[in-house]
């Protein structure tokens, strides 16, 4: 067997650091405050949880306490977007937009209010807590609406990144967040820009597509492959809507074999879109790994992605079963 | 700023409302009749003595904001815009036809002049909170935020986190004027979910309320006037209205909430406001 290759210029890869999602969309907050006066920031009563507190200490004057009321934190968002202010709104993603969804549906995404929506504590990850506060049905609900942006980065420095970038984006924007520390597998050069997804790993046998936290598992999973002596090729979507269908058309079209991962349910999510990009453009052999119609439960984090099937050794199962699929059929 | 009419005046185009109200009604063959019939009269205050605005220029920047939260009242909406001169009356008879930029409940999108978009209940409220908010941070104190809810539709929870939230933040430039026309779909509000003491509900969420007879133009521009006087409070006006006001026919009866007339009703109902003419309160009260 030859050296695994060498690795991608956008990949972190020796000593990987640890941190929350949430911390890199604080920061990313935070420097948003001093770029773009009109930014202000509302959350209803989990500040410091979902690391609005850097910014509040920074922008007292345009930090906005809503109480536990999420209806009235997208609502009250939509108006201060009328107002002239590009308003980041944020909680944990089952309560924001579990519950507001037809709030954000009505005077958001068809009023067409820049509102930038942060769910906080998504995915069975946020562990102990129990299915209740397992956000998994987020990217579902919001993908689903027009005009909606859908962002789920991969690691605290591309939620930074993102932070900023919607704070620029004049379309209404959601931004998946977890409550766990998780590798920072992206490098500060890394680009990021909404719309686009990351070409992480190169190969010809099959594309693992990730999303969020995920991502990490897929680049793990490339080097178990690469041990059995198959070449994945590993795409990062952080922005889950709109889909880069240009992307992601050219590797289906190369591997022929599709496994797609996220920290959420396959209906509806990351693994459905690609599913119907697929399915219109280039149908081949997919498997998506995900939550399978259920919900989650307490358990440690780590403990939790095992038993759910959110890891690499799930990942390389499945890119073994596509492309045994893929074999059948040619 | 609009020019300065009587009450008299006032009347007649609330009344030209109406009937304008009606013949969309029938037109489109669908929509909500008692609501807009009701609020003809406050709808007529706003566009013609209260509100500052300039209806061929809807985004001016030092406009007051007006928000209607129960969407589906909006027929009295595009009625007194294009009775104001935002756009020609005969748009109106698009009402509900595909393409149109009158849809069934207002869309922000497609009609400038609309604040927002609404018909779901309950969130109109909090998005005029958040319009004043802006302003206060701003430091805007010239431009004032009005919000039309239906009583019915403060069945709603959203409704309240919004009051709450007003009183919090002292957002003394926000007027809500709640329609009290004690109907909802399912008949009498104090029947599907009773709204009393209503006033105390209101004053005990950090409110000031004021109390008037919303088919009595005066009573609105009144209370509207005393409302912006207020400092420190957001300013709740229960307009007491009578669903369907000005046909015999539709008054009081929840059944035309969200009903249209058919032509035969129609023919009855603009044969009786033209012949009100100046004389809606006499005939009325």
């Amino acid at each position: 067997m030859s050296n695994p290759p060498a690795p991608h210029k956008d990949v972190a890869r020796d000593t990987l650091s640890l941190e929350p999602l949430r911390a890199g969309f604080g920061r990313g907050l935070e420097r948003a405050g001093h770029i773009y006066p009109n930014v202000v920031a509302a959350c209803a009563d989990l500040t410091e949880s979902t690391q609005m507190h850097l910014f509040k200490q920074s922008f007292p004057e345009r930090f906005i306490e809503m109480g536990i009321a999420e209806q009235n934190l997208v609502t009250v968002g939509a108006g201060l977007a009328a107002g002239g202010k590009v308003p980041f709104v944020s909680s944990y993603a089952a309560f924001s937009p579990g519950r507001n969804w037809e709030q954000i549906r009505t005077t958001i995404c068809l009023n067409d209010r820049p509102v930038k929506i942060i769910g906080s504590h998504a995915g069975v990850s946020v562990g102990p807590d129990g299915a209740t506060h397992q956000m998994l049905e987020d990217l579902a609900i919001m993908r689903v609406l027009p005009n909606m942006v859908v962002i789920a980065p991969a690691d605290s420095l591309e939620a930074e990144k993102a932070t900023l970038a919607m704070a620029d984006d004049p379309r209404p924007n959601y931004l998946r967040l977890a409550r766990e520390a998780t590798p920072i597998i992206t490098l500060p050069e890394t680009p990021f820009h909404i719309g686009e997804a990351l070409l992480l790993e190169s190969g010809s046998d099959v594309s693992l597509i990730a999303t969020g936290t995920m991502t990490y598992h897929a680049l793990m999973a490339a080097e178990l492959l690469y041990k059995d002596g198959i070449e994945a090729e590993v795409i990062h979507v952080a922005t889950i809507k709109p889909l880069d269908s240009e992307v992601l058309l050219k590797s289906i079209r190369k591997t022929r074999a599709v496994v797609t991962a996220e920290e959420g349910q396959i209906i509806g999510g990351l693994g459905s879109a690609v599913a119907e990009l697929a399915a219109e453009h280039c149908p081949v052999p997919i498997q998506r790994i995900g939550m399978r119609d259920r919900f989650g439960e307490s358990g440690e984090p780590e403990q939790l992605l095992k038993h759910f099937g959110l890891d690499a050794t799930h990942i390389r199962m499945a890119a073994h079963a596509v492309l045994s699929d893929k074999e059948k059929e040619s | 700023m609009p020019q300065v009419r009587s009450i008299n005046q006032l009347e007649i185009i609330a009344n030209n409302i109406r009937e304008d109200i009606i013949r969309m009604l029938v037109h489109a063959g669908s929509g909500h009749s008692a609501g807009p019939m009701g609020l003809a009269d406050i709808f007529t205050a706003l566009y013609f003595d209260i509100l500052k605005h300039d209806p061929k220029n809807p985004n001016w920047s030092e406009r007051d904001i007006l928000i209607l939260s129960n969407g589906h009242c909006v027929p009295v909406r595009y009625a007194a815009m294009a009775n104001a001169g935002y756009f020609d009356r005969k748009e109106l008879l698009t009402l509900r036809q595909l393409g149109s930029r009158l849809q069934g409940h207002p869309e922000r999108t497609r009609l400038p002049g609309l604040e927002t978009t609404s018909g779901p209940l309950g969130s109109g409220l909090s998005q005029a909170a958040g319009i004043a908010l802006a302003h206060k941070m701003d430091n805007i104190l010239h431009r004032w935020v009005y919000v039309v809810i239906g009583d019915g539709e403060t069945d709603e929870g959203n409704i309240w986190e919004a009051a709450m939230f007003a009183a919090n933040n002292h957002l003394s430039k926000l007027i809500a004027i709640i329609d009290r026309n004690n109907i909802q779909i399912d008949g009498p509000t104090e029947q599907v979910m009773p709204l009393e003491d209503y006033r105390a509900k209101w004053e005990a969420f950090g409110w000031h309320v004021i109390e008037i007879d919303g088919n009595d133009i005066e009573a609105v521009i009144d209370a509207c006037a005393m409302a912006r006087a207020i400092v420190e409070k957001p300013v709740a006006i229960i307009a007491h209205t009578i669903p369907g006001k000005g046909v015999d026919f539709m008054e009081y009866d929840f059944h035309w909430h969200g009903m249209p007339p058919n032509p035969a009703q129609a023919k009855e109902a603009l044969h009786e406001l033209r012949t009100l003419g100046g004389r809606i309160r006499s005939e009325h009260e």
